[in-house]
C-alpha cells in the first residue's frame, strides 16, 4: 500500500480530548465527529484538511481517553494516515482496528511537506525535502488485521 | 552475577532454568502482569513484545463507548454475546441523560442489553461510575483479566487483576469471542517503602510519579507496585493509583495481593481469587524507589497531569469551582476526607463546590454517616453518580477563563469545558481546603 499526501503537523501529547472533545461524544456518526475534529487544538483544521492529507506528530499521539471517536473523526475528515514518533497504546489499537493507517516513525518533516508512505517497502519519502526514512513493518498479526480490513472482519474470517 | 536470598531460592531458580532448558529456551522470570497474561493465554511463559490471544473474564462498556461497539458487533453480523454474565454495560458518562442525543445513546445500549439478555446492565438508579462500581460489586477479583472500553479500566489492577482500557471495536470483538489480542508489556517496578504522611493520599503519590516519569513515562508498559510500603496503602488509595496508570501511558498498573485485598474481595465476591506474584528474577525496564513518607500534597497544573507541583511552588491561584468525585476519587474514603475538612465551614462565596459520590451505595453510606449533611451545610451541591464534569459532559462545565480544582484524573485543554478554562488535579483534602479558601490551598 502506498499513500501520498500533504502534511499537517502537530506536537507531542496530542490527547483524544482535543482530537474530539467530549461535548461531541453524544453521537458516533463519523460525519458529525469529523465536523469537530481537532477543534480544541486547531480550529483551522476542519477548514483546511483535504482528502489524503497526512497528520504528522511527536510523541504519545492520542493519549488520554479510549474514545474510538478520535480515530473515527480523523478518518472521516479524509486524513490518509497519521505518522507519529510514538502513539498512546489505546489509540494505536483503535486505529488498526478501524483501518486508519498509522505509522511510528521519527523523520524530519515540516508542515506542508508532501510525503509518500510505502507500507510494503517500509519507507517514508519526504518528497519536498527529498529524503527517505525506513520504518519497521507491523508484526504479522497486526498485518493480518489490517489486510482483513479491521478487527471485526478479521474475526469473521476465522 | 545473580545473588540469592537463600539456598532454597537458588535451588528453585536452578530448577526453573533446567525446566526451561528442556524446552530449548532461555529462562527469564516473569512480572506479575506477564504471569496473569501467560495463564489467560494458555502459555507456560510469555515475554515482553509477544502478541497473545487471551481469554477475557469481563468486558465492559459505557454509554459513550458501547454504542460504537454495538454498531460494530451488529455490522459484523454477530448474533449473541459469548457470555451474558461477562459483558457489563454501565450508563454513567452522560447519564442521567444530559440531552436528546445522549438519551438516544443510552436507549440504544438499554435495548441491546435487553435483547441479548445481558445480566450486568446498570442503568440510572443502580448505576455508579463504572470503575467504582465494578470493584464494589465484587465483579473483579485477583487473577482476573478485564478489558473495558474506557481508558480508566486499569483501575482494577489495585486488586491484583490484569485490567486495561481498549477501544469500542476491541469491546465488540471480545463480546463476540470472549478474547482479546494483547501485546505482552515490559514493566517498571515501583518499590514503595514507608508510609504516606497525614493528608497525603494515593492521589498525591500518582501525581508525584507522573511528575517524575511524565505522561508517556510508562508507554506500553506495566507499572508494578511492590515493597513494604504497599501494605500501608488502603484499597481506596490503590484503586486511585492504578486508575491513573493510564495517565503515565501505561497498559496497566498492578498491586500485589495481600490481606487487605483478600478481605476486600471476600466481602464482595464468592469466587475464589487466584493470586499471582512476580518471579523473584523478573526482569524490569526500570526500578524506581519511592519513600512514601517523603511524598507531599501535590497538584497537577494545566494542561497535563505530569505538571505536578507541591505547595512551595503554588501561589495564590484563585478558583471558581471544585469537583470532588470521579472514578479516581469518588469513593467513600474520599468523601470522608473531604467532609472532615468541610465540617462546620463554608465554601467561599465565589466558588461552586460539586460533590459526586461515585456509586449509589457510596451515596447512601455517605448519607447515613452524615457526610451529605456536612456538604450541604457547607454550601456544596451534591449530585447523583455520574462521570459528568470530569470529561466536560455535564453537571459542572467551566466557562472561558474559569479555574477548577478537581479530584479527577485529566486536565487537558478543554477537558472540563471551555478550551480557555483550567483544571488543577488534587486529592480530596486539598480540593475541600481549596473550596473553603477560594484558591488552591493545602489541607492543614
Amino acid at each position: 500500500m502506498k499513500l501520498t499526501g500533504k502534511v499537517i503537523k502537530y506536537g507531542d501529547n496530542v490527547d483524544t480530548d482535543v482530537i474530539i472533545p467530549a461535548r461531541y461524544l453524544n453521537t458516533s456518526d463519523p460525519g458529525e465527529l469529523a465536523a469537530h475534529c481537532m477543534e480544541d487544538l486547531d480550529r483551522t483544521f476542519v477548514e483546511r484538511v483535504q482528502k489524503g492529507d497526512i497528520i504528522v506528530a511527536g510523541n504519545n499521539f492520542g493519549c488520554g481517553s479510549s474514545r474510538e471517536h478520535a480515530p473515527i473523526a480523523i478518518k472521516a475528515s479524509g486524513v490518509g494516515a497519521v505518522v507519529a514518533k510514538s502513539f498512546a497504546r489505546i489509540f494505536y489499537r483503535n486505529a488498526i482496528n478501524i483501518g486508519l493507517p498509522i505509522l511510528e516513525c521519527d523523520a524530519e518533516i515540516d508542515e506542508g511537506d508532501r510525503v509518500e508512505i510505502d507500507f510494503d517497502r517500509g519507507e517514508l519519502h519526504n518528497l519536498t525535502k527529498n529524503t527517505v526514512t525506513a520504518f519497521a513493518p507491523f508484526p504479522d498479526f497486526l498485518q493480518n488485521i489490517i489486510a482483513s480490513g479491521g478487527l471485526m472482519s478479521s474475526i469473521k474470517g476465522e | 552475577m545473580k545473588t540469592y536470598h537463600s539456598a532454597r531460592d537458588k535451588l528453585n531458580h536452578t530448577k526453573k532454568c533446567r525446566a526451561q532448558r528442556r524446552n530449548g529456551g532461555f529462562y527469564m522470570g516473569m512480572t506479575m502482569t506477564q504471569k496473569i497474561l501467560a495463564a489467560k493465554s494458555g502459555n507456560e511463559k510469555v515475554e515482553a513484545g509477544q502478541i497473545i490471544m487471551a481469554d477475557v473474564d469481563l468486558v465492559m462498556g459505557n454509554d459513550v463507548t458501547a454504542p460504537v461497539a454495538i454498531n460494530e458487533f451488529c455490522r459484523a453480523g454477530c448474533d449473541r454475546v459469548y457470555d451474558r454474565a461477562k459483558v457489563v454495560f454501565v450508563l454513567d458518562h452522560f447519564a442521567p441523560n444530559k440531552d436528546i442525543k445522549a438519551a438516544q445513546q443510552c436507549k440504544q445500549v438499554r435495548e441491546f442489553a435487553g435483547e441479548k439478555g445481558i445480566l450486568n446492565f446498570f442503568d440510572v438508579g443502580e448505576m455508579g461510575i463504572e470503575h467504582a462500581l465494578l470493584p464494589e460489586k465484587g465483579m473483579v477479583i485477583p487473577g482476573d483479566l478485564v478489558i473495558g472500553a474506557d481508558s480508566h479500566t486499569c483501575t482494577y489492577g489495585a486488586l491484583g487483576a490484569f485490567s486495561t482500557g481498549v477501544g469500542s471495536t476491541d469491546m465488540a470483538a471480545a463480546m463476540a469471542t470472549g478474547k482479546v489480542w494483547l501485546k505482552v508489556p515490559s514493566a517498571i517496578k515501583f518499590n514503595l517503602t514507608g508510609k504516606l504522611p497525614k493528608n497525603v493520599y494515593g492521589k498525591d503519590l500518582i501525581l508525584h510519579i507522573l511528575g517524575m516519569i511524565g505522561v508517556d513515562g510508562a508507554l506500553y508498559k506495566s507499572m508494578e507496585f511492590s515493597g513494604d510500603g504497599v501494605e500501608s496503602l488502603s484499597i481506596s488509595d490503590r484503586l486511585c493509583i492504578a486508575n491513573m496508570a493510564i495517565e503515565c501511558g501505561a497498559k496497566n498498573g498492578v498491586f500485589p495481593v495481600d490481606e487487605k485485598t483478600l478481605e476486600y474481595v471476600k466481602e464482595r465476591s464468592s469466587r475464589a481469587p487466584v493470586v499471582y506474584g512476580a518471579d523473584e528474577d523478573a526482569v524490569y525496564d526500570q526500578v524506581i524507589d519511592i519513600d512514601l513518607s517523603r511524598v507531599k500534597q501535590t497538584v497537577a497544573f494545566p494542561h497535563l497531569p505530569e505538571n505536578a507541583r507541591t505547595f512551595e511552588d503554588i501561589h495564590d491561584i484563585k478558583i471558581d469551582q471544585v469537583v470532588i468525585g470521579s472514578c479516581t476519587n469518588g469513593r467513600l474514603e474520599d468523601l470522608m476526607v473531604a467532609a472532615d475538612i468541610l465540617k462546620g465551614k463554608k465554601v467561599a462565596k465565589h466558588v461552586r463546590c460539586i460533590v459526586i459520590p461515585a456509586t449509589q451505595k457510596i451515596y447512601l453510606d455517605a448519607m447515613e454517616m452524615g457526610l451529605i449533611k456536612i456538604f450541604i451545610e457547607a454550601g456544596c451541591a451534591v449530585s447523583t453518580p455520574t462521570c459528568g464534569p470530569c470529561l466536560g459532559g455535564h453537571m459542572g462545565i467551566l466557562a472561558e477563563g474559569e479555574r477548577c480544582v478537581a479530584t479527577t484524573n485529566r486536565n487537558f485543554v478543554g477537558r472540563m469545558g471551555h478550551p480557555e478554562s483550567e483544571v488543577y488535579l488534587a486529592n480530596p483534602a486539598v480540593a475541600a481546603a481549596s473550596a473553603i479558601a477560594g484558591k488552591i490551598a493545602p489541607a492543614e
